[in-house]
């Protein structure tokens, strides 16, 4: 599949936002979330334009975006129909959450349940991307349970180690410590599922073949020695990508390594430093792992797309998906 | 609504003979023609007398060659277009409604005014039938000709899709695939017509026929695909040939 960089771009961004809005909402419920108002501004701003940015990113790759707002509509069968109502939805308690967590206008205990139905409409949107892609059947390597887990851990996992960073740089120790944990325990789990998602991609038994596509498998092996159009199609530039292999195990193994052990590392020694009382060069190990996380998750989502093969490229070459 | 209706009046679809398609192209070419002026005009065309010209087309044709186990080999010319499917997965996924399936004979359609170009839907169709059209930002897809099949203003022989009329072969059927009295379905039952990628759960509506077994003169072996190796003996040759092999050699 074609790698756009607009939804690239838009679920890895909205992924870390809701990821954010999801911690701040259990430490809110811990009661270790910290009320001071540039820390709120600042955290819950970061949190709320990759959201918005994230999902205005995603409107640039539609041919009407002046038409954005029918995609709501279709609710009954559609993922991204759901996706898009469960987006704006959420907005409505994560605002609420943010405004009393920053300006005090009403007892936090408030506060809190508006950022918990926040936090589980965030973890539904995920979900409602997720199942966009897992629900295909034509892409086997998106339709299974790993996409989903892959969606529902890597955005948590994502706002965990952002906010690890923020919340240790604003000073708040014992929040930041928490968030350290949390970081760390996500980062193994994420890297378990996307190794678990790359091992079902290489052993998955093919879902169609060419011989299935044309129905033509029981006269031998089908191979095209035609094709309709002798130059590139929308069906070939959309559908047809396709990755070298080397390139896809170079990406591979910078996803993991960026993705999930460096950012696991700093967080590590990290703890180390501020605990033993050098806090600049832990804030500074935290940088490095919120940097580490983006590119190495943008890796991952580039080959996500990249990785995926689609049956209709069957018609054109390919022996089986 | 983008909910599949729960049954169609009639299912029409088409029947391609493989046996007898000759891939000669015009029904690609005739339904590019009918639709460039029709429904979902225009039909766009980019670069069209350039180097690397490329567009919207509702009906391609494929070129296959099988080889069996034995290395015989047989060309197949497929044309592949949408299947009107059943259970159509290109019509649930759309987030608008602009996607339907139509109750009252099963033609799956775009609704162009409303659709917003995510693409989704050309994900979702296993047989490559959507197209997407740059330049107007919305998806595109046969119609089964519905401006054709019931215009009133022709006569009656041509009122079926522009690939059927076109086809110098006969090699494409048009009618109710629902009812088991129709002319396409009788075809269907004779000739062992099947689905493509059953496996995918669409349940299209479109059937094809496969190419009949090779019949071959020569005792029941089809021709080799390929020369194997040269030919050593000068058994049968004439005078001079086999002079010129005892020189040569």
């Amino acid at each position: 599949m074609h790698p756009a960089k607009s939804v690239i771009f838009f679920t890895t961004a909205s992924g870390a936002g809701y990821g954010m809005m999801i911690w701040l909402a259990v430490l809110a419920a811990l009661g270790m979330l910290p009320q001071e108002t540039v820390f709120g501004l600042l955290v819950f701003g970061l949190a709320f334009a990759l959201i918005v940015g994230g999902l205005l990113s995603s409107t640039f790759h539609l041919g009407r975006p002046e038409r954005a707002w029918r995609a709501m509509s279709q609710w009954r069968t559609s993922w991204l129909s759901r996706e898009g109502l469960a987006a704006i939805i959420g907005f409505m308690p994560l605002g609420l959450f943010a405004v009393v967590t920053i300006f005090g206008i009403a007892d936090m205990a408030l506060g809190v349940v508006f950022g918990l139905v926040g936090a589980a409409m965030a973890l539904l949107t995920l979900y409602c991307t997720a199942m966009i892609y897992a629900s295909l059947r034509t892409i086997p390597a998106w339709h299974n349970g790993w996409t989903v887990a892959g969606y529902l851990v890597l955005g948590p996992m994502n706002g965990a180690v952002i906010l690890a960073f923020l919340l240790a740089a604003f000073g708040f120790e014992e929040a930041a410590g928490a968030m350290r944990t949390i970081a760390g325990v996500m980062v193994i789990i994420g890297l378990t599922v996307k190794t678990f998602y790359w091992k079902h991609l290489a052993t998955a038994p093919a879902t169609s073949t060419a011989g299935s596509a044309t129905g033509l498998g029981h006269l031998g092996k089908v191979e095209m020695t035609g094709s309709p159009h002798d130059q590139n199609n929308y069906l070939l530039r959309e559908m047809g990508f396709r990755i070298a292999r080397k390139h896809a195990r170079k990406l591979g193994r910078i996803a993991i390594m960026l993705g999930f052990w460096v950012p696991l590392a700093c967080l590590l020694v990290a703890g180390i430093f501020l605990d033993g009382g050098l806090p600049a060069a832990g804030i500074a190990l935290l940088f490095v792992a919120v940097v580490a996380c983006q590119v190495g998750i943008t890796a991952e989502r580039w080959l996500f797309f990249a990785e995926a093969k689609h049956a209709v490229t069957l018609y054109y070459g390919e022996q089986a998906v | 609504m983008t909910s599949l209706p729960d049954t169609t009046a009639k299912k029409l679809g088409l029947v391609v003979d493989l046996d007898i398609c000759v891939g000669c192209h015009a029904c690609a070419v005739n339904c590019k023609e009918w639709n460039a002026s029709a429904k979902s005009a225009p039909l766009t065309d980019y670069d069209p007398y350039g180097k690397k010209p490329d567009g919207v087309w509702f009906n391609r044709v494929h070129t296959y060659e099988t080889t069996d186990d034995a290395g015989h080999g047989q060309t197949v010319h497929f044309p592949r277009s949408c299947l009107h499917c059943e259970d159509a997965p290109c019509v649930t996924v759309c987030p608008t409604g602009a996607s339907y399936k139509r109750e009252e004979d099963g033609i799956v359609l775009v609704n162009e005014d409303i659709c917003i170009g995510c693409k989704l839907c050309s994900w979702a169709c296993p047989y490559g039938a959507r197209e997407y059209d740059e330049n107007e930002g919305v998806m595109k897809k046969c119609t089964l000709c519905v401006d054709k099949i019931y215009n009133e203003n022709l006569p009656e022989e041509s009122r079926v899709p522009a690939c059927v009329s076109t086809c110098p072969a006969g090699a494409r059927s048009f009618g109710d695939l629902g009812d088991p009295e129709s002319e396409v379905s009788k075809l269907v039952a004779a000739r062992g017509g099947y689905d493509l990628m059953p496996e995918q759960g669409t349940k299209p509506v479109n059937k094809y026929l496969p190419p009949r077994p090779r019949q071959d003169g020569r005792g029941g072996d089809k021709a080799p695909r390929m020369l194997t190796s040269a030919d050593d003996s000068t058994e049968g040759a004439g005078l001079i040939a086999r002079w010129v092999d005892k020189i040569l050699s």
